[in-house]
């Protein structure tokens, strides 16, 4: 039973990180219209910048922040230089850039910091916590915190700031946002910026896990696809909770199945965004688009 | 009044929708306080007219307001300068709640709101019971009055109404018409009103504008449009 | 004789919303019959009642003497009833000619009938709102029904539209010998086309009648109409348009 819990909580750990980006992937697609392939490799890039930061001597929380606002920066000036000339183009071209934009980054991120993998250090220790006879890591304990956190504090944002409410409105509808007066093109790289600050905060949590690497995030990626497209891919409460539930259910398949470890994890994220697509498009949380006749 | 220059004017305004030209210079007058009718029939180029000055539609020619040239602004810029355009279809949110549409209609404005939003909804009780539901949920009526409610908090100085009466009950179409005429009279809100119904329209008004394949045909004091019989006949069919 | 279409005791619920409250009423052959009242009321939950597009918690439905409640929503065009819609849904990338036929075989006489004929090989998607309405209707035409179902047929149109929308639901009922069943909030039309109207509020029908008498009912002028009936309807309407002959429409600008 102890086992179970660690597990669980094991899971929730890993459900945080992937409901960091699928909640990333949510808010530029609710704004944009957008996949954005690329977020997965702009949150490795900010992850980096941490890792130098880092290694420049800057303690851990200090450059934690100064890589959130460095990645929101960089969310920002993407939409409006890259993403901002294609507005309105088909959804094709829009995806094709965003793919490009993924092999940029990571040729980008190769080249700069060069390929080998790097330790990247946690803020939380690795010892256990004991709770009855299960015994739990801090470490786990702490992203599951740091994730629902970042979460938590963007959805104040979007229900109570006036900022959060334009976002919103141009997300919705753009047009008349207009008439009332938002900046409805600053609103999306808004959105894009908050969404690259919340990429670094997956990244940041993943990387004393698996190791900092250039191709760090390309699994993750896949499973908040997965997250997303459970909660249905315009709905941020469902990416968050598909992302939570994501990570417990393989991790729980992980430990007793015996069949499903290590890659199978994989197989299992795109085996859910495959039976979602199938049986139920528009995922636990989303809408169907009903038009009224 | 004839010697206070007009709160909003266009002069030789045109606009097309890609290769289709749609006003083929259109000049009209707004003056400070006043209400003005714009009618004909469909495709003469009403709604277009609006767009034109809230500058969502590719326009040319001069557009002044309060002694700003508006022709470059976007729709934002127009915003600000005190300008409330209520679309064809309200424009209201419909997945953010009445008071989430009133607060962003505020937008424009600095500084506290305290009150604002109570001093609006005393012109619509039946929009105060309402503030928590989402404006998708609120009838065809309810709506129109949330669109006009939104326009008012941002205390512009001209509004302009696209089809207020569409789709609406006689009963709800009367009580919105009488909000109106009491916010020009106690306010001094100017609106620039396009209306189907032409009766309603030339009753609320003091000028009216009728447009024909996007040109002005015939203009002037409202009371005089409702006299002239073979005007009604030839431009509103009645 | 009992009439075409007969409601009786229409109860319709969704969630907690009481949309249709024990609902009766009918219309029939070669009548034009208008139902009113305020948005919410329950005129599309009845409109999609009786094409079968909801089932009713209880009462019943007749059509010409036989039940409607077990025919499925596709047949019910077999039986003879035919619906336009509030939202204008054409075929964009048909022509006018196609969209008709997909309503039904009659497609050229609805087509003529409604006056579209030189406009049959045009693509839907560049037509004007007003001749988007009539497509509508040439193609709930085209199925030739006994009963037709216009629902907010005037919205969106100005005057001079609304003029010839009432000429030609008149020749309708002339020529086709249709009984046509027409939901609006546009008072000169309904009033100036309707033999007679039902009123509907909150789910009930509170007043039927002629047009005068229900203008001039109490309870639909406190419910629906104001009292500032003058401003809101224009008599010179009705007597305009009941002066004027039927004749072929075709497109072309008709003085008043």
């Amino acid at each position: 039973m102890a086992e179970f819990w660690q597990q669980v909580v094991s899971g929730l750990a890993s459900g945080g990180i992937y409901a960091s980006l699928a909640l990333a992937l949510v808010i530029v697609y609710r704004s944009s219209g957008v996949i954005n392939f690329a977020q997965g490799e702009m949150a490795t890039f900010a992850t980096f910048l941490a890792w130098t930061l880092l290694d420049h001597g800057l303690s851990y929380w200090p450059a934690f922040a100064l890589t959130l606002a460095i990645a929101f920066a960089g969310g920002v000036a993407l939409e409006r230089v890259l993403i901002r000339p294609v507005e309105g183009r088909p959804v094709l071209t829009v995806v094709i850039l965003t793919i490009g934009l993924l092999i940029l980054i990571n040729g980008a991120t190769q080249w700069i910091w060069g390929g080998a993998t790097r330790k990247f250090p946690s803020p939380f220790s690795t010892r256990p916590i004991h709770v009855v006879s299960a015994a739990f890591s801090i470490q786990d304990l702490g992203i599951v915190g740091v994730s629902l956190a970042a979460v938590a504090l963007l959805s104040l944002f979007f229900r109570f700031t006036k900022l959060g409410l334009g976002l919103r409105a141009a997300a919705v509808n753009p047009e008349e946002s207009r008439l009332v007066g938002v900046r409805v093109g600053w609103m999306l790289a808004l959105g894009w910026g908050l969404a690259a600050a919340l990429g670094a905060v997956s990244g940041m949590m993943v990387a004393p896990v698996v190791f900092l690497d250039p191709n760090m995030m390309q699994g993750v990626l896949l499973y908040a696809f997965a997250a997303a497209m459970l909660g249905g891919l315009a709905s941020p409460v469902g990416a968050v909770v598909g992302g939570l539930a994501l990570g417990v259910v393989l991790n729980l398949l992980g430990t007793y199945v015996s069949t499903f470890s290590g890659q199978m994890r994989l197989v299992g994220g795109l085996a859910v965004i495959l039976v979602v697509l199938l049986v139920r498009p528009t995922g636990l949380f989303g809408r169907t688009a009903v038009r009224r006749v | 009044m004839p010697s206070l220059a007009p709160l909003l004017e266009l002069e030789g305004v045109e606009a097309r929708y890609g290769p289709i030209k749609a006003l083929h210079g259109v000049s009209l007058a707004v003056g400070e306080g006043e209400v003005v009718a714009l009618l004909g029939a469909n495709g003469a180029g009403k709604t277009t007219t609006l767009r034109a000055v809230s500058g969502t539609v590719r326009r040319a020619g001069r557009i002044s307001f309060a002694g700003q040239t508006l022709e470059r602004r976007p729709p934002e810029a127009v915003a600000r300068a005190g300008i409330a355009h209520v679309p064809e279809g309200r424009g209201t949110f419909g997945e953010l709640t009445v008071h989430e549409n009133l607060r962003l209609g505020a937008w424009t404005r600095r500084g506290r709101l305290r009150g604002e939003e109570e001093r609006v909804l005393a012109h619509f009780p039946a929009l105060a019971e309402r503030t928590r539901q989402p404006a998708g949920t609120l009838s065809g009526g309810e709506q129109q009055m949330l669109a006009l409610a939104r326009a008012l908090m941002a205390r512009p100085r001209l509004l302009m109404l696209d089809e207020p009466s569409l789709g609406l009950a006689p009963l709800v179409v009367a009580s919105i018409f009488a909000i109106l005429r009491r916010l020009n009279e106690e306010e001094g809100l100017a609106v620039l009103l396009v209306e189907q119904n032409a009766t309603l329209a030339l009753e609320a008004a003091s000028t009216a504008y009728v447009l024909e394949v996007g040109r002005v045909a015939v203009a002037g004091p409202a009371a005089d449009l409702r006299a002239d019989e073979s005007v009604r006949r030839s431009y509103l069919g009645y | 004789m009992a009439a075409l279409l007969e409601v009786e005791n229409l109860s319709r619920r969704f969630g907690g919303v009481v949309a249709l409250d024990g609902v009766s009423l009918d219309a029939g052959e070669n009548e034009i019959v208008g139902l009113i009242g305020p948005n919410g009321a329950g005129k599309t939950t009845l409109f999609n009642v009786v094409t079968r597009l909801y089932r009713p918690d209880s009462g019943d439905l007749r059509f010409a003497g036989r039940s409607l409640l077990r025919t499925p929503a596709h047949r019910i065009v077999r039986r003879g009833i035919a619906r336009t819609f509030q939202n204008v849904e054409l075929f964009d990338t048909m022509t006018v000619r196609e969209n008709v036929r997909v309503g039904g075989r009659r497609a050229e006489e609805a087509l003529e009938l409604v006056g579209l004929g030189p406009l049959a090989e045009r693509h839907a998607a560049q037509l004007p709102h007003g001749t988007r309405k009539r497509v509508e209707l040439a193609r709930a035409l085209a199925s030739h029904p006994r009963l037709l179902l216009l629902d907010e047929p005037a919205g969106g149109l100005d005057h001079e539209e609304v003029e010839r929308l009432a000429t030609l639901i008149r020749r309708l009922r002339a020529e086709l010998e249709l009984a046509i069943l027409l939901v609006e909030h546009h008072m000169n039309l309904v009033m100036g086309v309707s033999d007679r109207v039902h009123v509907l509020s909150f789910g009930r029908r509170i007043a039927s009648g002629t047009p005068a008498e229900v203008r001039a009912d109490p309870a639909v002028i406190e419910a629906y109409l104001g009292s500032e009936v003058t401003s809101v309807t224009d008599r010179s309407f009705q007597t305009d348009a009941q002066a004027e002959p039927a004749r072929p429409d075709d497109g072309t600008a008709s003085g008043a």
